[in-house]
């Protein structure tokens, strides 16, 4: 599996490019902060920052609200999964339903997740429900629509196979046509994963609802810069937490996809 | 000997009892404008254990006719009888290998189970699923890659896949469709025989549809020749060469020689007079009589 001599090298490369560039970026917030380009009331210190943070870490508060980010996160994920899949498939593989809900769709999609908010002020409340609600919105449309195109291209000749050799529509559509589509699927995953948590963040942020966000907006009623500044870095780890474990995902469910296989050495 | 030329359905073999019969089929798709007349009227009968192939200019409607001997397509005249029964949908008597091989076979599924697709559906049991699987891949020569996946094979290979997936659906009669057309010239060869014992050993009827000659009357009992679209059966040709067939041997006798030359000749004709119907075509079409 795995390439030999110059394979190293390649595989080492991005790894290496990562580690300089995350260390530029540190370097050059230390000294824009050090520096007084940017006073440190405004943007801390990365070291400062770090600091705050790790006394953060210390604290029940810090990991109960990580915790409550991470439900909201989890189940707005898992209920646009739960809704965004059968519905991708049924659009996708009836050309009429997917003609008939176009519009819809088209029209709902491109509402920003935020633009919700005050509706959901005043019908779900400020309560995780509305945590779920906007974090499963913002998560559906990526999902539908990649499902949705993954069912359109299931391979007909895959399709008539099956069809010829007598499998029944409801077999040909778990051994056929979702296992096709798996792949786009798990790339809409990964897309939706991200939104997911920026939109569970952000309803905690405007919304008051317990999580990282609202401590987020508490500590900025405070003034607490440096408070505000570790969340945020918080936060930034738990989106490459998240992408880690995603695309992860997503390369498992490519392996047999031309696009993962091993090039001829 | 002189290759007996019979009329479209006429002709009447030894081979055994009739199997399956095409009756008046046409097919065209869409309408109005956009209309193609694939199949103008075919008719033809195969009989049980009979290797029939078909052989037909490019784009004259072969896998068209074939989708609808399997069950695939509904023509829009004519009837598909399979032991006196009409085809409506894909029979469990009939397995179909497609042109198209390598989007036939599923890329996410092993060696193993694309060859179990069609029998997970069986009431079989377990452990007589795995012995037709193991089977149709002995007979293949593919058992040291059951394990693999399909795009890890060559493209030899993965038709071999295939015939074995057809073969462990058992069928009565095996349905290709160029099925070697995308090969080289050697493992053309290999297959074609590898079709032949395979054909021994399962005891299957073929309907075997090319567009290469020499592959038609090598491997047939009998010939159809189809003309150029909207097609029609335009003769035939038993194929009276002994068995077991061999690639050097059978390809030296002057039978071979003279079918071959027969049925080029009727194809030759067909492209002359096909040509000679698009000059015409083209002709009333200046005129304004056409679209
Ligand atoms: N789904 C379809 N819709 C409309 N026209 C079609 C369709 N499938 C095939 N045709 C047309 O029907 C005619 C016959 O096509 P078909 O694929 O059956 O030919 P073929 O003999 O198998 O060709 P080849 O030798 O290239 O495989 C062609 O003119 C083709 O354009
Ligand atoms: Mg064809």
């Amino acid at each position: 599996m795995s390439a030999p001599g110059g394979g190293i090298v390649t595989r080492l490369t991005p790894g290496v490019a990562a580690a300089a560039s995350i260390a530029a970026f540190l370097a050059l917030w230390q000294a824009v902060s050090r520096f007084g380009v940017i006073s440190e009331q405004d943007l801390p210190a990365m070291t400062t920052t770090f600091r705050e943070l790790w006394s953060m870490m210390q604290t029940q508060e810090f990991w109960a609200a990580l915790g409550r980010t991470v439900r909201g996160w989890a189940l707005g994920l898992g209920l646009a999964t739960v809704l965004a899949v059968p519905i991708g498939i049924l659009l996708g593989s009836s050309d009429f339903a997917g003609r008939a809900f176009r519009v819809p769709i088209e029209f709902l999609r491109p509402i920003p997740s935020a633009a919700l908010i005050p509706l959901l002020f005043l019908t779900l409340g400020t309560n995780i429900r509305s945590e779920i609600f906007l974090a499963a919105f913002g998560a559906f449309w990526p999902l539908l629509i990649q499902t949705m195109y993954g069912v359109r291209d299931v391979d007909p000749v895959a399709i008539d196979t099956a069809r010829s050799f007598g499998v029944g529509p409801l077999e040909r559509l778990y051994r056929v046509t979702l296992p096709s589509s798996v792949p786009y699927i798990a790339t809409g995953l990964r897309i939706a994963s991200a939104v997911a948590l920026i939109l569970a963040f952000t309803a905690e942020l405007f919304m008051g609802i317990p999580g990282l966000g609202q401590i987020m907006n508490v500590a900025e009623s405070f003034g607490l810069t440096n408070q505000v500044y570790a969340l945020a870095v918080a936060t930034g780890f738990l989106g490459l937490a998240i992408y880690v474990v995603f695309s992860t995902i997503e390369r498992r469910a490519l392996r047999w996809h031309p696009s993962q296989r091993p090039s001829s050495a | 000997m002189a290759p007996r030329l019979a009329g479209g359905g006429g002709a009447v073999s030894t081979v055994g009892r009739r199997l399956l019969e095409i009756r008046h089929v046409s097919k065209t798709y869409g309408s109005g404008d956009s209309a193609t007349h694939a199949i103008a009227d075919v008719s033809f009968a195969v009989d049980d254990r009979e290797f029939v192939c078909v052989v037909g200019p490019s784009g004259c409607g072969k896998t068209t006719l074939l989708k609808c001997v399997g069950g695939l397509l509904a023509p829009t005249n004519g009837d598909i009888l399979l032991r006196g029964t009409r085809v409506t949908s894909p029979p469990e008597e009939m397995a179909l290998v497609f042109q198209e091989y390598g989007r036939s076979l599923m890329p996410w599924s092993t060696v193993r189970n694309n060859v179990l697709l069609p029998l997970r559906h069986k009431k079989l049991t377990r452990q007589k699923r795995n012995a037709l699987v193991e089977e149709a891949l002995e007979a293949v020569g593919l058992t040291p890659f059951i394990d693999r996946y399909p795009w890890q094979l060559s493209g030899g290979m993965q038709q071999r896949v295939a015939i074995a997936r057809a073969l462990a659906y058992q069928p009565a009669i095996l349905l290709m469709d160029e099925p070697f057309a995308s090969v080289d010239a050697q493992t053309r060869g290999d297959l074609e025989d590898l079709i032949l014992r395979v054909r021994e050993e399962f005891a299957i009827t073929i309907l075997f549809v090319t567009h290469d000659i020499d592959e038609s009357v090598y491997l047939s009992d009998r010939v159809i020749v189809l003309t150029h679209g909207p097609t029609e059966v335009k003769a035939s040709i038993d194929v009276d060469l002994p068995f077991p067939r061999d690639q050097i041997a059978t390809k030296e006798l002057p039978d071979f020689a003279h079918l071959r030359g027969h049925v080029y000749r009727l194809i030759n004709r067909e492209q002359v007079e096909s040509g000679e119907e698009l000059a015409a075509t083209l002709k009333t079409a200046t005129k304004g009589d056409r679209p």
